[in-house]
């Protein structure tokens, strides 16, 4: 089996190593994807069509909104998949028991982690908040922000044990904040298909929102990725949290 | 074989290489562990992959920006010119002028070079892909750890013997036990 996969992966390898000497060069600015019309529109036109500066917000969250949404939706089933394969039945009752009261930071953990942790963490959620709501004009936006912000509960799990983090954000809170934020995101596309545009077509949104038509799709951009934030913040911490205890959501690391 | 001609493929074949390391795991390894190791670095591969086509050379980070010396200098040049000429003249010919500049300076503004910001499409589709892969390979070692629960092993060949003593009828002795291919893996038993 072992000697049978080798030869297969390694004439598979000379093959895509032999078909390589066709593609285009590393920075070719003629090659096929950067030539494409569709890539030089987005980088020309999108700073008239939305206000962006930052072309990849631009493009995530307008031009690929459908995509992105389905993408948020992955992330929360993947999330509801980890719960139907190693979540305990009857787990809703004693994740409301085991809710200690926040401000027990760990008695067996270390002064200096949790001194160290409880300075990082406020830090580390306000630079979250920064990166989703800055993406417009820097690198960032909601998948990125929501990763930080997830990783800070996940600190605090670390640092203070699962419990802590559990009492600031319970796993039946994280499902209701990952399903707003896909709420959100549809919902906002729903809400431009009833002021008589198309499912996500930001544009016709200028009426209720200040600004004109591409402003209105800025603005709209935020409140997506906003919406793609909850989703990604709670599926994370959901991972760690039953990965981490084996879905008995305590004990664990 | 040039040089520039190495340098130009190396991006393809850093990832071919990877590609194959990950697939080689993702085949032939029999722990599970080391196979889901595999997919993360198949999945990297295609990543680079993705990058490394998006990028453009003499190209900046696909954000635009307005700043100084950036492509723009020539129409301000222009505005401002236009802006002393006016200034020459009094009173509604220099109010005229002046917002006339200011257009100028507006459409230098909006003035983008194809050439300076790197193609943003593979960034968008591969920023998506990572966080996706996350959560995928979450629920994936969300499986392992239950067929670890069900089975007391995350081996792929013991996992495979345990289903088989457990699917095989109960009056079939032992010589019948080893009809490995009822799993949807496929893959019989690592000799």
């Amino acid at each position: 089996m072992k000697a049978f996969s080798t030869i297969l992966v390694l004439v598979l390898g000379v093959m895509l190593l032999y078909a390589s000497s066709d593609f285009p060069a590393l920075g070719d600015p003629a090659s096929p994807a950067n030539d494409h019309p569709v890539a030089k529109h987005y980088i020309q036109e999108v700073e008239n069509d939305t206000h962006v500066p930052n072309l990849v917000t631009a493009v995530l969250a307008d031009y690929r909104g459908y995509d992105t949404m389905f993408e948020t939706v992955v992330v929360f089933v993947a999330g509801i998949g980890i719960l139907a394969v190693i979540g305990m039945p009857g787990r809703r009752r004693r994740d409301e028991e085991h809710c200690v009261k926040v401000g027990q930071f760990g008695e067996d953990s270390d002064l200096i982690i949790l001194q160290t942790c409880r300075l990082v963490v406020p830090v580390l959620q306000l630079f979250a908040l920064y990166v989703i709501a800055h993406g417009h004009h820097s690198p960032g936006g909601g998948f990125q922000g929501g990763v930080l912000f997830g990783a800070s509960y996940i600190l605090l799990a670390l640092s203070g044990g699962l419990k802590e983090s559990l009492a600031r954000l319970s796993q039946s809170q994280s499902f209701r904040f990952a399903a707003f934020g896909i709420v959100v995101y549809a919902g906002w596309g729903l809400l431009c298909m009833m002021l008589g545009g198309e499912f996500l077509d930001y544009a016709v949104l200028d009426g209720l929102l200040p600004g004109d038509a591409a402003m209105a799709r800025s603005h709209s951009m935020l409140i997506v990725e906003i919406g793609v934030g909850f989703t990604v913040t709670t599926v994370l911490f959901v991972i760690y949290a039953n990965l981490a205890t084996r879905g008995r959501l305590e004990g664990g690391l | 074989m040039e040089w520039e001609w190495i340098l130009g493929k190396s991006n393809y074949w850093a990832a071919i290489i990877l590609m194959m390391i990950g697939l080689q795991a993702m085949i032939s390894k029999n722990n599970l562990i080391k196979k889901l190791i595999g997919m993360s670095i198949f999945q990297s591969s295609i990543i680079l992959f993705y990058v490394s086509a998006g990028a453009k050379r003499d190209s900046g980070i696909p954000i635009i920006h307005h700043g100084p010396g950036h492509g723009d200098d020539h129409g301000k040049e222009a505005a401002h010119a236009v802006a002393e000429h006016a200034t020459e003249h009094a009173g509604e010919a220099a109010h005229h002028a002046g917002e006339v500049a200011h257009k100028a300076v507006e459409a230098a503004k909006h003035a983008v070079e194809t050439a300076d910001y790197s193609n943003p499409l593979p960034h968008v589709l591969m920023l998506t892909a990572i966080v996706v892969g996350v959560a995928t390979l979450g629920l994936a070692l969300a499986m392992v750890q239950r067929v670890h629960a069900a089975y007391g092993s995350i081996e792929e060949d013991e996992v495979l013997a345990a289903i088989a003593a457990e699917t095989a009828p109960p009056e079939a002795p032992e010589p019948k036990a080893p009809p490995t291919g009822s799993s949807p893996e496929g893959t019989p038993a690592a000799s």
